[in-house]
């Protein structure tokens, strides 16, 4: 009986207990815990699933007690005295199966629908989307374009995606490497980059903020370190978000700054891009509104000017594998790299 | 009890009954599967190429067609074979086989002659990639059944095989009828499915 | 039917001849002269040529343990660097290259070859038979596993093992992103070890159809043998599409070729087409055969027999059925159309409705029974929990917008280990405490199996749940470091605790077999009171395994006096063939069970030994690109395997009124 007792309770432990322990202490950092879509979905491609999520785990955990419960209630409950060497005939118990594999089957049934329910509701936007982006997955950071019918109004940026609150955005995915999956979790599920092909998926935001994505396929050396951020606003921020990636870097800057920029010229202009001057390298992200982005190092690092020089100078440390290295600048070169990047709003 | 009625039981590799007849039919099923997911493979990277298909237009059909008729006659060889063997035709089983083996050696010098003409190899495209693994594998198929048929023909040339006893040349013959049934396929796909 | 007539003709004794019935009890002339047939040579001729299925099982197991025990390691490394966010005890490369490792460890090298070792050992023995159809296969199986295993960790120690995923998908295993000898490794051992996976599901289709006793009818054999035939015949379906896969892999990275070469039309989703079609079936095949070892050996605990025994094992190959269907589950994220999605989305939940025939099959089983708490029954009870998180987590990846979220995060690693871990290891290691009074002789000590039990089950649970709340976190898989802002830092450190824990578990089992092996009680031929063939004779069983062939009248052999069926008919298994001119057993009908054939077994032969080397090293040299020797080694192979097959009189697999001269000396 103490034997049965400790069974009754370890099992209740496994399976109330620890997601109990857990879930408060935890809830209190999921507001911080930026891919929490299990709480905190937004917007109509996420909400249908996170209730759908709340709804497989309620069920899950509600047939996971009962069939616990059974099978406790099967070990100790009371038996009549037999004969030790006495055997069970072989034909009791068989309505067991039917009855429960009858209650799975209905409830399977039933859930079938609601998930073929939900995918129909998320798979595609109820209004046509106006605003769409080309996200590409690079080892191990992401390239963002904007669309447009105007080439004129077309630009590039990296690792930072902004999107008016309250409307569909879609966004097309390419890979130029390998395969990496594209997920911002609050906001939508996980679509494939597959290299040779190109996948869609929507977007919406029903409230500003900054929603967090990683790259959620195996890619390499640097897989953990490859994140992005969404920043939802108010359609007029968004505008003047749009209208100031559109310019070309400030001139005034690139002259004032004359020793920065032509270290920059020389060091990292191979890779990187900075529109309205030589720098017109494809390997690496668009530094034209570098300090635009909030983070930096797709999403290892916020951006400031201390974490950027750190970057620049440690990044193989920072993210082994990157394909940025790390520079050794004497003090005078970084000072001057320093306050030439500074000038890049 | 029924099952301790006292009859005679046949002891050893009796034609259907040896396990080597199931093993073989095993064998055939876990093979046939292989086949079947090479042309997938093709089907699969086919239908989904924007460039024209195959690169270098349609395939020629006569050697290829003319190859197809020596392999089944070879299969219908063999068959003829082992029926001999069952009427105690031993020397004839043996020329049989003989005859067979020859059809065979013909099938791969054929396939030889049809790669070395390809204008594309191995690795120029995608196509060449596939055409030459698919074919190299059914030949290689085709290379272990010869080599099985002629351990036949030397086990029948030494008397191994009478009317009684000669399960390995029916579990032998069946792989070669199968190494032909899957041509069959290999061709319908490679030779044929452009044409549609 | 053919066998009535076979009753008029007699011919030649060495092709027909009338069966002898008899007794052959322990001590008797003819029990003698059986063993004598049977013995193996002893010393190191014996251990390299042997084929008897009851050492090749043992070796299959013990073998699969020990890369169990590497996989674990592994996952402890891993669980150390994950512990805590932002560690550096691991480089991300050698984080890569663990948790690669780790999953082809205890995927392929484990969790099925551990499972083929049951079923070497057992099949014969639940089936009434003196050894598999292909007792040389057998050891060839054996021999490539562990030298195809070997072979994947050849290049460990160097630092360039495969680094990409067990599913190893391209282009981040193809030749531009991945240009070290790593996944070259791993292709061609997966190449290897197919080899060795498909002869041993050949060996136990063709043994379960044609070596069963007489009277074991199909509705006889016990579920294990279900579970087992389901995995052999998905694997002779599946196995080729994963060898192609891999093959073409090779090639695209050796030759050139184009596969999957992207600037040239090759595809990456056909890799993923051809890993899962392989890939999902392979997972039921690593859990049907220990849902058998649970429906077969939680009865004896509860005193009575399974609860619907028709149901379970029809579950069992439906589930192998639907599981063709499933593989598209792995690529929903692929942007694929959702009409398509939908159908693998139905069929993968429809797959859980076999699954819910046998839970309930075993709580009906408890229910009615009268459980005896011993060891092998906690693992089995344990299991059923196990197996039912697993699958209800199985259902919430099955739902396609849900899958969209929960694919490739933590919840999935969750889902995976409670699936391989609770329905394969806990079936595993209680089924050694189970039979282990049958390989050894001697039973495992059951106090310090009690403890074994609830420290593993208490680690395994700590260690992994938390980790589906770790995937709702939004905590990807793969990554070899997290920050601390992600807040994923407890759930973390609580799994990594449980992971140790888990390992302490397993460490006291090993503790508790070495100490059974040395000093545990003798075990007599039946100690659990139990109803099947295996327990009909010595443990450890003889090389003979049946003095007699039995006659098998119902599922329960062993309980039949006990069972209250009115006018049942007995098993024999006192009197019956006794087949002893030579390496003899019967061989019956594939349905009804009828005796058709005496077998003529081959004896203990190197021949396997050699061939495994030799086709071994031929894929050495295909991978180091000795092309010249892998050509002496594939001309070897062939002559090796001629001398195999070469038909031999003891066998009579040829005339007796040859004129040649054999080749092997005749008996």
């Amino acid at each position: 009986m103490v034997l049965l007792a400790r069974i009754m309770i370890t099992t209740f432990s496994m399976m109330a207990f620890i997601p109990m322990l857990i879930l408060p202490t935890e809830a209190v950092e999921a507001a911080e815990a930026p891919l929490n879509y299990f709480l905190y979905s937004d917007g109509p491609a996420a909400k249908p699933t996170m209730y759908l999520g709340w709804v497989l785990t309620g069920l899950s955990l509600a047939i996971c007690l009962i069939i616990t419960l059974l099978l406790l209630a099967a070990l100790i409950r009371k038996r009549p005295k037999m004969d030790q060497r006495a055997i069970g005939n072989e034909g009791k118990g068989i309505h067991w199966i039917y009855i429960g594999t009858g209650i799975s089957t209905l409830i399977l049934f039933g859930l079938v629908i609601y998930s073929f329910m939900v995918v129909n509701k998320v798979a595609k936007p109820s209004q046509p989307t106006m605003l769409a982006f080309t996200v590409t997955g690079y080892g191990w950071w992401w390239k963002i374009e904007y669309e447009h019918d105007d080439p004129a109004q077309r630009f590039v940026t990296a690792n930072e995606l902004h999107i008016p609150v309250g409307q569909p955005v879609r966004i097309k995915l390419k890979s130029a490497d390998v395969i990496h999956a594209f997920w911002v979790p609050k906001l939508a599920g996980k679509t494939q980059m597959v290299p040779g092909l190109i996948n869609q998926q929507w977007l919406q935001a029903d409230r500003p903020g900054i929603y967090s994505g990683q790259c959620v396929q195996f890619c390499g050396v640097g897989h953990a370190h490859m994140g992005l951020e969404v920043v939802a606003e108010r359609a007029e921020d968004f505008e003047k978000w749009l209208v100031a990636q559109q310019q070309m870097a400030a001139s005034s800057a690139i002259s004032n700054e004359k020793p920065g920029y032509e270290l920059f010229m020389e060091r990292c202009a191979g890779c990187h891009t900075i529109r309205g001057t030589d720098a017109q390298g494809k390997h690496a992200p668009d530094l034209t509104h570098l300090n635009s982005r909030h983070r930096i190092a797709a999403g290892l690092l916020m951006n400031t000017p201390d974490q950027l020089m750190e970057w620049i100078m440690h990044a193989q440390k920072l993210k082994p594998g990157s394909r940025m290295p790390s520079f050794a600048l004497s003090e005078q070169e970084a000072s001057v790299l320093a306050s030439f990047l500074s000038t890049l709003d | 009890m029924d099952t301790f009625d006292h009859y005679a039981l046949p002891v050893g590799s009796a034609g259907k009954l040896s396990a080597g007849w199931w093993g073989v039919w095993a064998l055939i099923v876990t093979e046939g599967a292989l086949f079947g997911y090479l042309l997938f493979v093709y089907f699969y990277l086919a239908t989904q190429t924007d460039e024209q298909w195959p690169p270098e237009g349609l395939p020629s059909l006569i050697v290829p067609t003319i190859n197809t008729v020596i392999l089944l006659v070879s299969s219908a060889f063999v068959w003829a074979s082992e029926r001999c063997i069952r009427l105690r035709q031993i020397n004839r089983s043996i020329g049989i086989m003989m005859l067979a083996i020859i059809l065979g050696i013909c099938f791969v010098m054929v396939q030889l002659t049809e790669w070395s003409n390809k204008a594309y190899a191995l690795t120029s495209n995608l196509y060449g990639s596939l055409y030459f693994t698919i074919t190299g594998f059914h030949l290689c198929h085709v290379i272990v059944g010869i080599v099985v048929l002629m351990l036949l023909l030397i086990w029948l040339s030494l008397g191994y095989f009478d009317d009684k006893r000669h399960a390995a040349v029916t579990i032998g013959g069946v792989y070669w009828h199968f190494v032909d049934a899957v041509w069959l396929f290999v061709f319908t796909t490679l030779y044929l499915s452009p044409y549609l | 039917m053919a066998i009535s007539n076979r009753t008029h003709r007699r011919g030649n004794e060495h092709f027909e001849r009338v069966p002898e019935l008899g007794r052959a009890p322990i001590g008797s002339e003819e029990e003698a002269r059986l063993a004598n047939i049977w013995k193996s040579e002893p010393g190191w001729r014996g251990w390299l040529s042997t084929v008897d299925h009851k050492t090749i099982g043992l070796r299959y197991l013990v073998t699969a343990f020990i890369f169990l025990l590497i996989g674990g390691i592994e996952a402890l490394m891993i669980r150390a660097q994950l512990a805590l966010p932002n560690q550096t005890l691991l480089a991300p490369e050698q984080y890569n290259q663990l948790f690669t490792m780790h999953g082809i460890t205890m995927i392929f090298l484990y969790a099925l070859p551990i499972l083929s070792g049951f079923s070497n050992y057992l099949w014969p023995l639940l089936l009434g038979s003196r050894d598999m159809a292909f007792p040389r296969l057998n050891a060839l199986s054996y021999w490539i596993f562990l030298f195809a295993g070997i072979f994947m960790y050849m290049s460990f120690p160097l630092g360039l093992a495969p680094n990409a995923g067990w599913f190893n998908y391209v282009p981040v295993s193809g030749p531009i992103y991945n240009t070290g000898p790593n996944i070259d490794v791993f292709a061609l051992g997966m190449v290897l070890l197919g080899i060795s996976t498909t002869v041993g599901s050949v060996n136990f289709v063709v043994t379960l159809f044609r070596m069963r006793a007489p009277g074991m009818t199909i509705n006889k054999v016990p579920i294990l043998v279900w579970g087992t035939l389901a995995a052999s015949v998905a694997n002779l379906m599946t196995i080729p599409a994963v060898s192609l896969a891999f093959f073409l892999l090779w090639m695209d990275r050796q030759f050139g070729t184009q596969f999957f070469d992207v600037a040239n039309g090759g595809k990456p989703l056909l890799w993923q087409h051809l890993f899962w079609i392989f890939g999902h079936p392979w997972v039921y095949a690593i859990v049907l055969p220990a849902m058998g070892i649970v429906s077969d050996a939680l009865p004896t605990f509860c005193r009575r027999p399974l609860v619907g025994y028709t149901a379970v094992a029809l579950a069992t190959m439906a589930t192998m059925l639907i599981g063709f269907l499933v593989w598209m589950h792995h690529m929903f994220a692929t942007g694929l159309p959702t009409v398509s999605l939908s159908l693998f989305g139905a069929a993968s939940m429809a797959i859980s409705i076999p699954s819910a025939v046998a839970v309930f099959a075993w709580i009906a089983t408890i229910w009615t029974g009268r459980p005896v708490f011993q060891t092998p029954f906690l693992f089995f009870a344990g299991f059923v929990i196990l197996f039912v998180i697993g699958g209800l987590s199985g259902v919430m990846v099955a739902a396609i917008s849900l899958n969209w979220q929960l694919n490739e995060t933590y919840f999935v690693v969750a889902h995976l280990h409670y699936v391989l871990l609770g329905i394969n290891v806990f079936p595993v290691i209680g089924g050694i405490y189970y039979w282990f009074p049958k390989f050894t002789g001697r039973m495992m000590n059951e106090k310090l199996g009690k403890w074994n039990f609830w420290v593993m089950f208490i680690g395994f649970n700590l260690g992994f749940f938390p980790m589906h709340i770790a995937g709702l976190l939004g905590m990807p898989r793969r990554i070899y470091t997290y920050s601390s802002r992600m807040g994923w830092d407890s759930v973390n450190l609580i799994t990594s605790i449980g992971s140790f824990i888990l390992a302490i578990g397993i460490l006291l089992f090993i503790i508790n077999v070495i100490i059974s092996l040395k000093r545990g009680k003798k075990a007599s031929s039946n100690p659990w009171d139990a109803a099947t063939l295996e327990w009909s004779m010595s443990s450890p069983p003889p090389a003979y395994n049946f003095a007699v062939i039995p006659a098998v009248a119902s599922r329960h052999p062993l309980w039949e006096d006990r069972l209250e069926e009115e006018g049942a008919r007995r098993s024999n298994l006192a009197e019956g063939y006794i087949l002893m001119k030579g390496h003899e057993t019967l061989s019956t009908s594939p349905i009804d069970a009828r005796p058709l054939v005496i077998f003529k077994m081959p004896g203990d032969s190197y021949t396997p030994f050699f061939v495994g080397l030799l086709v071994s090293l031929l894929f050495l040299g295909l991978l180091l690109h000795w092309w010249i020797f892998t050509g002496l080694m594939a001309t070897a192979s062939c002559i090796a395997l001629i001398i195999w097959m070469w038909p031999q009189k003891t066998l009579a697999q040829r005339t007796v009124s040859g004129t040649a001269h054999p080749l092997q000396g005749d008996s």
